[in-house]
């Protein structure tokens, strides 16, 4: 399913095509870039929830599961296989016996009991507790009440059973590097968060703070024959225009793409060739507080969705570097229905609606928004004289990301414009509309409606995959009709890739999260 | 003795300076929106949000926050960033030397280039050389940094293929060249300006005729009467001038990944890393301070009527 609906465009094809066609070559240097600010937060990678560190953290670690981007679904990394029973809410797991930690020691079942219990700990807060509390007694041990979380139990030195405490796909939840193993022995010492020891394909060399990390290939890496290159570099460039020369100059490999340079580089024939793109899973929109009288009623809401020349917008402001939304779940999610249609701009229903919810000379609300190029300011400006042609009138206030996120949990808004990651799990991602999900956490628009919540249940019970798929794409299209947001897009993320690095894949979770150990330099690579 | 009172007195002064500067930021950083808690951690668990303030000791009274903090301060402990959860002085360790590096090779840039182009613009006010230096000068304090620096990177970098556009390196002079000259020229502009004025203003002097007038050849006037003069004004610009490339870097660190102390500044706000932002406006005053004060020295050396009273 996955495959079919993935957007490969570009490289995106060049690139599997010619990796499949070349005998990859061993040695080599790798140098990624780290667009997402000017440092990494931290070499412990528990500590820190930012894209920015899990681009190194691919390279250095690894978890229970991995992303696999041509699948389009987690898959058992250092797990083998689990074997599920208690009625789904019991994994065993069977580790893999050939993992081998950058200091030598080989990975058992301690390892990983040690690292999910030290996710829990309470008083450090570590962001991927979120993740682990799905283990029986996790939440226990995060309180402070238990030292150990009682849901996992060492069956032997390569045997794990874990006990859920709901019937989840844990793969979706201890896949990224947030849950990362640690060697137990090593991670607690101090020294651990200067020279960080993993079990992934590359060990540390070195970290220049506010500049780069470089890695070196770990040869007792589990997976035969790789990784291939001898090195990984991952500069720090937050600057897109920098990027843009360094890449011209052939100093980096990978280059993330704004809007502006995306139409650059298509048009460039030397540089069109090297764009890699793909749906991401994060669905743009601008959600409305039904708090706000207007905004209670379904028919302004999707009012607002027919107002506005959402096509428009990203052809010419976007510049193309989007996919149009129709409803919640992205174009990458295994449940999004492609049969389901946009909302068609349409002024004179717009104002229709509008007239039979009782307001039929408009109405005015504040409208909250970052400056983010692809979905702040510049959008909600060019939003604002589509409303005022159905009446509606928009007052902007204006804050910094940071104070954004903080306004979307807290309520405090009548409308605010954002970015939301909408998978890769499509049941965690609808979820997040389910009455019982607390404002704080993702129902951002506090909405409650019980045949929603009916659904989402029914698909949580689901043993069979196709009618839990089915489940949730009624969900989907119950909240397209109810439009609690207007739908604008789902992030198209852009990539430039340099011809002599193959295997690079279109990770839909974050295209700049590579699986390093699939990646190869040719030999006209000028790092050599 | 002179000297040492002064010496003295000055470091004093320095305190209440520090006090008002630790204060402003973390006065700043209470009334502004946005925490680091909610980059930290969007959990769904409300709980999680209050043990991270708890762990970080945001759950205490402004007040008490900047008690403790002043009085680790004291003790040279500039606390634990919030975000790396490693010391900041270990952090700010890392990023001065490349700060310093870049500074004052930016500095020298400008010292070295702007001075003797407005000395010569002087000698001959109104000519070509005149004429061609202010153009430089004016063109150099209008051009933005960030241009600047992407069209350096263009030109050497990518057209010409003699330098690297970006990054440490081994921090050697190859890598630091672009940033440096980027950071350099607008100081150097400046400086030309204002040896210009200077030289031009004691050239007219009663003390320089005078010198002339009692036969002293042209090039000794300038270079016993007209340049000892006109230092102790360029040392004034250049005392000055460091503390504005300090904050100025932030863009050019930035612009070049030069890990600095400007580009750990610029995360740290946006993350409302507090102890980490404290630290390195500390480092930027207290390098300020330190610079203007070995400049309030060095007049005294140029100029031997200049008393430390």
């Amino acid at each position: 399913m996955f495959r079919m609906i993935a957007i490969v465009a570009g490289l995106g094809l060049a690139l599997a095509g010619s990796a499949e066609a070349q005998t990859p070559r061993k040695g080599g240097t790798i140098r990624m870039t780290a667009p997402y600010g000017s440092s990494f937060t931290s070499l412990d990678i528990h500590t820190t929830q930012r894209a920015q560190d899990e681009i190194y953290a691919k390279a250095l670690h690894r978890s229970l599961y991995i992303w696999d981007s041509a699948e389009g679904k987690p898959i058992p990394e250092l797990a083998k296989e689990a074997v599920v029973s208690g009625g789904g809410l019991v994994y065993t797991f069977k580790l893999r016996d050939d993992a081998y930690f950058h200091n030598g020691r080989k990975m058992t079942a301690d390892d990983v009991i040690w690292s999910y219990n030290r996710i829990m700990d309470g008083a450090k807060a570590y962001p991927g507790a979120r993740y682990v509390r799905i283990i029986e007694g996790a939440a226990a041990v995060e309180k402070g009440q238990a030292k150990e979380i009682s849901g996992l139990k060492k069956i032997d030195d390569f045997t794990v059973e874990m006990k859920l405490t709901e019937k989840v796909d844990p793969a979706f939840y201890l896949f990224t590097a947030l849950t990362s193993i640690y060697p137990a022995d090593e991670a607690a010492k101090d020294s651990f968060i200067q020279h960080p020891i993993g079990l992934g394909p590359f060990k540390f060399v070195e970290h220049v703070p506010g500049s780069r990390i470089v890695m070196e290939r770990w040869d007792k890496f589990y997976k035969p024959g790789k990784p291939y290159a001898d090195k990984v570099i991952v500069s720090i460039m937050a600057e897109a225009a920098a990027r843009d020369v360094a890449f011209r100059n052939k100093e980096i490999d990978t280059s993330v793409l704004g809007p502006a340079q995306y139409v650059a580089y298509q048009a460039d024939p030397n540089l069109k060739g090297t764009i890699a793109e793909v749906a991401e899973v994060f669905t743009r929109y601008m959600g409305m507080n039904p708090a706000f009288k207007p905004f209670a009623d379904k028919r302004v809401r999707q009012a607002i969705n027919y107002a506005i020349d959402t096509d428009l917008i990203i052809n010419k402001l976007v510049k193309g570097k989007a996919y149009r939304a129709t409803s919640w779940l992205p174009l990458t999610s295994s449940a999004y229905d492609k049969a389901m249609k946009p909302y068609p701009y349409d002024p004179a229903k717009a104002k229709q609606l509008l007239a039979d919810a009782g307001y039929p000379s408009g109405f005015e609300f504040e409208w909250t928004t970052s400056q983010n190029e692809s979905w702040g300011l510049p959008i909600v400006s060019a939003v604002i004289p589509m409303l005022d042609k159905v009446g509606i009138k928009v007052k902007v206030k204006q804050v910094e990301a940071a104070v954004l996120s903080e306004v979307v949990r807290s309520g405090d808004y009548q409308a605010f414009i954002y970015s939301q990651q909408t998978g890769p799990d499509p049941q965690a991602a609808l979820k997040c509309f389910h009455s019982s999900t607390p404002q704080s956490a993702c129902n951002y628009m506090n909405f409650k409606n019980a045949e929603f919540d009916k659904i989402i249940d029914d698909a949580g019970q689901a043993d069979d995959t196709a009618k839990r798929t089915q489940l949730l794409q009624k969900a989907n299209a119950l909240l397209y009709d109810e439009a609690p947001v207007w739908f604008f897009n789902y992030n198209k993320a852009v990539m430039a890739v340099q011809p002599w690095l193959h295997g690079v894949q279109l990770n839909a979770t974050e295209l700049t999260h590579q699986n390093v150990e699939d990646i190869w330099v040719d030999e006209t690579s000028p790092a050599k | 003795m002179p000297m040492l009172s002064f010496l003295i007195r000055r470091l004093l002064q320095t305190i209440p300076t520090v006090l008002a500067v630790v204060a402003l930021v973390f006065v700043l950083f209470s009334v502004v929106p946005g925490s680091i808690v909610s980059s930290m951690s969007d959990d769904a668990d409300p709980q999680v949000e209050l043990r991270l303030k708890k762990q970080l000791g945001l759950d205490d009274p402004v007040y008490v926050r900047f008690g403790a903090y002043i009085a680790k301060l004291a003790t040279g402990d500039f606390g634990t960033s919030f975000r790396t959860r490693e010391p900041v002085t270990a952090m700010i360790a890392k990023r001065a030397w490349p700060t310093l590096q870049l500074v004052f090779t930016a500095m020298a840039f400008a010292v070295l280039l702007g001075v003797p182009l407005g000395f010569i613009a002087a000698l001959r006010p109104g000519g070509l050389v005149d004429t061609l230096a202010m153009v430089v000068a004016v063109s150099g304090l209008s051009i933005a940094k960030f241009w600047l620096g992407l069209v350096m990177m263009y030109v050497f970098a990518l057209k010409l293929g003699w330098l690297p556009s970006f990054g440490y390196g081994d921090g050697g002079l190859k890598y630091l060249l672009l940033p440096a000259v980027t950071l350099g020229v607008s100081p150097m502009a400046l400086f030309a300006r204002t040896t210009r004025a200077a030289v031009l203003e004691i050239m007219t002097a009663d003390f320089v005729r005078t010198a002339r007038s009692k036969g002293m050849s042209e090039t000794r006037v300038v270079k016993w009467h007209v340049m000892r003069n006109a230092l102790v004004i360029i040392l004034t610009t250049v005392g000055l001038q460091f503390g504005g490339l300090m904050g100025q870097a932030v863009v050019v660190e930035k612009l070049f990944s030069w890990p600095g102390i400007g580009s750990l500044l610029v995360d740290s706000v946006l993350q409302r890393d507090l102890p980490a932002v404290q630290g390195s406006i500390l480092v930027v005053v207290l390098a300020f301070l330190a610079i203007n004060l070995l400049i309030d020295v060095l007049y005294g050396v140029i100029d031997p009527r200049i008393r430390y009273a």
